[in-house]
């Protein structure tokens, strides 16, 4: 594990000082550059860094990172069974996903790149239209109430959109900022550097929250970049970036916070929280193709969850916890989700002509008409429908 | 006022910025100078520097922030320095841009303008005269506008700018300067997804747009004068939506079409025009339709681009084609 950045959080993002964690890379371009860690591997702990939050609110940092474990499981065995879409676990980054949420404020938005179930819970999404979402049905994405944006699937092109969303922020005096998660691999789009590089001019109130998970499919970070760092990125548009251990729940939470002021003053900040992603990219995916069970069995002995759990018993709020029943909890909480979601009855195929314009074009209502009465004249196209081989 | 089309567009704009706050003017060198072509000439003094700026070199950017400002609730008014830049902004305008409205279900939408000068024939530098209309007329969710004159600019830039939806508003900058015409001065708008009848005839009915409607007028002019015929010349000023109404209509009557554009001809707009006639009026048809249009090849450089463009003799030669239903050019 990286050293430990020593700061203050008024200096973590403080370009000026030497703990700036750009000028540790510039200055130490051999060595691995040190992530900001409160809580290691065996649950001991800084306790001068560790934030100002309640034992309560320890324990719902808790409850979040098993939903999101109980979420991941449960979304890839319904995809086997064939009742889901393909999924995008985020198994491995609980912290990282949980911890900047948990670290935004109410009128936050957060666009996601869609490994990140919890974090959209946390805005306040369904956990139904989560699953509606993958299996995808387009109304899960009615979420302007929870302040989130749909999932940026096409790699990188939430970014100058989250940036101009926060540019509206900015030019309306708002209090609040944009968060854009993404991985390790949205760095390299022409999107994520067009959108950085006017963030660092407009001074819009962005936060770059990215989860270095170490693959983007199966290309390694070394595949995506020759810097070392994503939170370096930010050295050359003048961003200031910090980079933390995504597998401290605690460090993530401090770093976010610590940004969210920095960014809500106008200075877009670049957090790297650098995680593993334990399962495959997607349940399409098989990641045996490109890396070892050894480095897996590695990462599995970082896994955050767990850590947590030790920090939680050398804190003394262990014995307050009753790890079965929050589990339990979280469980129950998926039934109901999926329950609702598949009682959900979507609308007919003029769902698809739709919202595709304020007012549909007639060319488009005489398309829908003309597909309406095709499916009235051959109701056998619904049995190819239903009869055609999925997935 | 008389004005010219690059006049009726600045003009447009300062009706829009001070009709609405949430206009948003941006883009490279739109603040300080006004514009490569000073359409946006006068707004920052008038209207601070909040709502006109100046970005960086970044069509990416400016494309994929207009869709966060609009989402946001601004009435984000880019302009791309030229057509040929517009690729970039490809991506935001198919992934982003088209699709918000209809993955959020109608919650929220982005209601932007991107504008760009188009086309050929200024003696440009290279990638500054492309002309591909059509790619963009294909994305669903966005809509395509190319005005023609002076006065339709005007009145179609401020729908466009109230559009609920983005619309790509391209203007003919060949004819930015080229002839002026009265512009009502007060405030107006011209609905999208209608065409215009340039000129009414019985014999054959011509389809263009934007910077081909001078050579295409002028033709139209010639033939009748040379065969003592009336033709019917159809300005579409919105590729997308389309309005099909006017062009069906048009055919039923004259059983005869060219399409004029200045576009490569392999999948241009004029193959769509094709379609929906032959969808809704094909009986009607006399003779098969004659597309008159730029070859497929980028557009070229100065020294041959007076080449490439279609001018009033090969719209001539082309209507003549479908008239005597022969071969065309």
């Amino acid at each position: 594990m990286g050293e430990v950045v020593d700061h203050t959080d008024s200096r973590i993002l403080d370009g000026n000082t030497s703990q700036s964690i750009a000028e540790c890379t510039l200055t130490e371009p051999s060595e691995l550059p040190p992530r900001y860690q409160i809580v290691d591997e065996d649950g001991t702990y800084d306790p001068e860094r560790v934030p100002a939050l309640t034992d309560d609110e320890l324990i719902e940092l808790y409850r979040w990172m098993v939903l999101q474990q109980v979420i991941d499981v449960r979304m890839v065995k319904l995809q086997r069974r064939g009742e889901m879409g393909t999924y995008a676990s985020g198994r491995g980054q609980e912290a990282s996903i949980v911890g900047c949420a948990y670290a935004l404020e109410e009128p936050d938005w957060l666009f996601p790149y869609g490994r990140e179930a919890t974090a959209l819970c946390i805005q306040g999404m369904p956990l139904r239209d989560l699953l509606l979402y993958w299996r995808g049905v387009e109304d899960a994405n009615k979420q302007r109430a929870n302040r989130t944006f749909p999932p940026a699937i096409a790699i990188g092109t939430h970014i100058p959109v989250g940036v101009g969303f926060s540019w509206g922020m900015a030019l309306d005096d708002a209090d609040s900022i944009s968060a854009l998660y993404h991985g390790d691999g949205h760095p390299s789009t022409g999107e994520y550097q067009a959108g950085m590089n006017l963030a660092s001019v407009m001074d819009t109130p962005t936060l770059f929250y990215c989860q270095n998970n170490g693959y983007s499919i199966s290309a390694p970070f070394e595949r995506q970049t020759g810097a070392k760092t994503v939170a370096q990125k930010g050295i050359a548009y003048g961003l200031n970036g910090i980079r933390v251990d995504g597998n401290d729940v605690l460090a993530v939470y401090d770093a976010v916070r610590t940004a969210r002021a920095h960014v809500a003053d106008g200075n877009p900040t670049i957090v790297e929280a650098v995680t593993y992603r334990l399962d495959a990219h997607t349940t399409n995916d098989d990641p045996s193709l490109y890396r070892r069970d050894e480095e897996v069995d590695r990462w599995e002995e970082k896994e955050p969850v767990g850590r947590f759990e030790r920090f939680l018993r050398q804190r003394g709020v262990w014995d307050r916890v009753d790890p079965d029943e929050i589990r339990e909890e979280a469980n129950a909480e998926f039934d109901r989700a999926k329950e609702a979601a598949d009682a959900y009855e979507s609308g007919g195929v003029e769902e698809m002509f739709k919202y595709v314009y304020d007012e549909t074009p007639p060319e488009l209502e005489r398309q829908l008409a003309e597909f309406e009465q095709f499916l009235d004249e051959r109701p056998d196209a619904y049995d190819f429908i239903e009869h055609r081989p999925k997935g | 006022m008389n004005a010219t089309i690059v006049e009726s567009v600045n003009d447009a704009l300062h009706t829009a910025m001070a009709g609405d706050e949430n206009v948003v003017v941006y883009g490279e060198d739109v603040a300080e100078t006004g514009g490569v072509f000073r359409a946006t000439q006068g707004l920052k003094d008038e209207f601070g520097p909040k709502r006109v700026l100046d970005t960086p070199i970044t069509e990416i950017a400016i494309a994929g922030s207009a869709v966060g400002l609009a989402m946001y609730g601004y009435r984000p008014v880019a302009e791309i320095q030229f057509s040929g830049f517009l690729p970039p902004t490809f991506n935001q305008l198919v992934s982003m841009a088209s699709r918000i409205r209809w993955r959020t279900r109608g919650e929220m939408s982005a209601p932007m303008v991107i504008r760009a000068p188009y086309g050929g024939g200024v003696r440009a530098l290279e990638h500054h005269s492309e002309s591909l209309e059509a790619a963009y007329a294909h994305i669903p969710g966005l809509q395509v506008v190319v005005p023609s004159t002076p006065a339709d600019t005007k009145g179609l830039l401020l729908s466009a700018i109230e559009n609920p939806d983005p619309v790509l508003f391209l203007e003919p900058k060949r004819l930015y300067r080229s002839f002026r015409e009265p512009v009502p001065e007060e405030e107006y708008t011209i609905p999208l997804g209608e065409a215009a009848v340039r000129t009414e005839g019985e014999d054959i009915t011509v389809i263009s747009w934007g910077s081909m409607m001078p050579e295409t007028m002028a033709a139209a002019e010639n033939l009748e004068a040379e065969r003592d015929i009336s033709i019917e010349v159809i300005d579409l000023r919105t590729i997308s939506p389309l309005d099909r109404e006017t062009i069906v209509e048009s055919v039923k009557k004259t059983g005869k079409v060219a399409v004029v554009h200045e576009g490569p001809k392999t999948g241009g707009f004029a193959a769509e025009l094709v379609a929906t006639i032959n969808e809704d009026a094909l009986m009607y048809l006399e003779a098969p339709i004659e597309r008159v249009t730029g070859f497929d090849v980028p557009i070229p450089m100065l020294g041959m681009e007076d080449y490439y463009l279609p001018n009033p003799p090969r719209i001539e030669e082309g209507l003549k084609a479908v008239l005597d239903g022969g071969a065309g050019t």
